[in-house]
């Protein structure tokens, strides 16, 4: 730690500035002539022209002193700071050194260089050891004995894999990825109705391991799923197998470098994984939604750990999802789903659009019981190759949608109990009706997956899709 | 050593004693909360005739879904209405 700096003439420096550097001869002469407090930030043997230099590469007077650039010059007067320059300017140093004939042979100015003491995880550390952190979360301390991923575990902060450690130095980087208020409310967490602030969403997410750029997607998810059309409640309580589903839309997707191609609903992409996490995690840590709690699930689904991905806009003909729904093309959003799993639709031969389209019907129509009808809403992945065979016959999504609402009713006297031998269905005779399979707006298309395999994919939904349970609510991701 | 910051809302939940069971069913209300899962309603409806046949006063009452938490008037008309709930929690 340096001495706090006493009256006269201070000068902050680094080696491995060139305009430092330059500095040299003139620190040696403002030495001899005035006396000087030179002090290096990060090699204590720099400057050689000044014998009593101060060893800052601890940064502490640095910090204090609200250096931005090296070099910089103050003059101090009755412990306060009275005059200051930086970088080098002749005439600018000579007036705060108050004497004149400095730097015979250098160039007018140059400009100085970052100081160190601002450079990203020096600024965090010296803001926690002064204490100008602002975060209000409680400090929890981990003994040197044990082991911080088994401490955590055993406070309950885990989804069942290791975390990130929540220091404050990476919390106080991840609130660099958002302009928002540490302290601003986002919501009431359900089922507990605690208040998410910023703050604790930005540690569940350093635990959950996104990087800063990640924080506004996390931000929008969080709103997304707090809004009352998507009844997060009874999405966590539900016996059935759902939890929320992130789609993401617009120039965040490519910006943070999501998956939306090869595998976009798979393992391997840090954005798509550690967003829908953090997701979870803000469930479980600040709404305290756990399994075999107040998450009632009877088998839950793997998209309980994560469940996001980004939607392909660039390669569909279609306009994206997010559009769809009221965004701007090209605006960054989440939409949530309330769903599980992923049904594969295998349809290799069908090269007209309505050959496809029944392939797709038959397989929406199975999602939970052949007798469900009408059931919960569904997300379909269109993958590049079939999205092509619309795409060649000249097919908006509207008309898909259409041909799909169509295609997968089902005859009432289908859905009655005992029909085909199924105890399961409907007791009330409905022989003679088609009956819808699915809501008005319970279908939702998003294009994404590699470009070979003629597969797609279903997402099904919750049994109380709709204004009585759950509906997909769409957010902008605002920074 | 290590300095982690919290990341639940450090809100211990309130342990609320339960109030404790009445000896028998005289003089009080009985409140029946149809949630709105699937059968419930029948389920409630012949309840509340086994407590009439008994001479026991009720109320009904009904969620407008089982989705979400019920909501704060109904839950207070409740509260001001009778003196013990049955309500019925699944399919």
């Amino acid at each position: 730690m340096s001495e706090a700096p006493g009256d006269g003439l201070i000068a902050v420096v680094k080696r491995d500035c060139p305009t430092c550097e330059l500095t040299v001869p003139v620190l040696g002469d403002l030495a001899q002539r005035l006396g000087v407090q030179v002090y290096t930030q990060d090699d204590p043997g720099f400057p050689e022209t000044v014998s009593d230099r101060i060893d800052d590469t601890a940064l502490d007077v640095s910090h204090r002193l609200k250096i931005e650039v090296v070099p910089t010059l103050i003059r101090m007067a009755g412990g306060q700071e009275i005059d200051r320059t930086y970088g080098w300017d002749r005439s600018e140093w000579e007036r705060v050194a108050r004497v004149t004939g400095l730097g015979a042979g250098l160039p007018e100015s140059r400009p100085g260089c970052g100081a160190k003491n601002i450079e990203p995880g020096d600024i965090e550390r010296l803001k926690i050891r002064f204490n100008e952190t602002g975060l209000k979360s409680r400090r929890i301390e981990i003994g040197e004995g044990e082991d911080d991923q088994e401490a955590m575990h055993e406070r309950g902060w885990s989804d069942g894999l290791p975390l990130v450690p929540p220091t404050e130095e990476r919390v106080l980087k991840m609130l660099d990825g958002t302009s928002r208020d540490p302290q601003e409310v986002v919501g009431l967490i359900p089922p507990t109705l605690a208040p998410a602030t910023v703050e604790k969403i930005a540690v569940n997410a350093v635990m959950a391991g996104c990087k800063p750029e990640y924080m506004p997607v996390v931000l929008a998810a969080v709103e997304a799923v707090l809004d009352e059309a998507f009844a997060m409640h009874g999405v966590l309580a539900t016996t059935m197998f759902v939890g929320p589903v992130v789609v993401v839309n617009g120039a965040v997707r490519r910006r943070i470098g999501m998956n939306s191609r090869g595998n976009a609903l798979g393992q391997g992409n840090r954005a798509n994984g550690a967003i829908g996490r953090a997701l979870q995690l803000v469930i479980r840590n600040i709404g305290g939604g756990r399994p075999q709690e107040v998450d009632r699930a009877t088998l839950g689904n793997p998209g309980k750990w994560t469940y996001c991905f980004a939607e392909d806009e660039e390669g569909s003909c279609w306009e994206p999802l997010s559009v769809e729904r009221g965004m701007q093309p090209g605006q960054s959003a989440v939409t949530v789903f309330a769903g599980f799993g992923l049904q594969g639709v295998v349809d290799q031969k069908s090269r007209e659009p309505e050959s496809l389209c029944r392939s797709f019907a038959e397989a929406l129509k199975v999602m939970f019981n052949v007798k469900s009808a009408p059931s919960a809403d569904a997300l379909i992945v269109m993958s590049p190759e079939h999205e092509r065979t619309f795409r060649n016959a000249g097919w908006s999504k509207a008309r898909v949608y259409e041909e799909l609402y169509k295609l997968s009713k089902i005859p009432g006297e289908e859905l009655v109990i005992g029909a085909k031998g199924i105890a399961e269905g409907s007791p009330n005779p409905r022989a003679g009706v088609m009956v819808d399979k699915f809501r008005p707006g319970g279908l939702m298309i998003v294009r994404a997956g590699g470009g070979a395999g003629m597969f797609s994919g279903i997402i099904g939904g919750w049994s109380s899709s709709g204004p009585r349970g759950s509906t997909p609510v769409t957010k902008e991701v605002r920074n | 050593m290590t300095v982690l910051l919290d990341p639940t809302s450090e809100q211990s939940p309130t342990l609320r004693p339960r109030l404790p069971r009445p000896d028998n069913l005289d003089g009080l209300t009985i409140g029946i909360l149809d949630i709105a899962k699937a059968r419930g309603d029948v389920f409630l409806k012949r309840l509340g005739e086994r407590l009439g046949e008994r001479g026991i006063a009720f109320k009904h009452y009904a969620k407008p879904t089982n989705t979400r938490p019920a909501p704060l008037p109904l839950q207070q008309q409740i509260a001001t209405e009778v003196n013990l709930v049955i309500e019925g929690l699944s399919d």
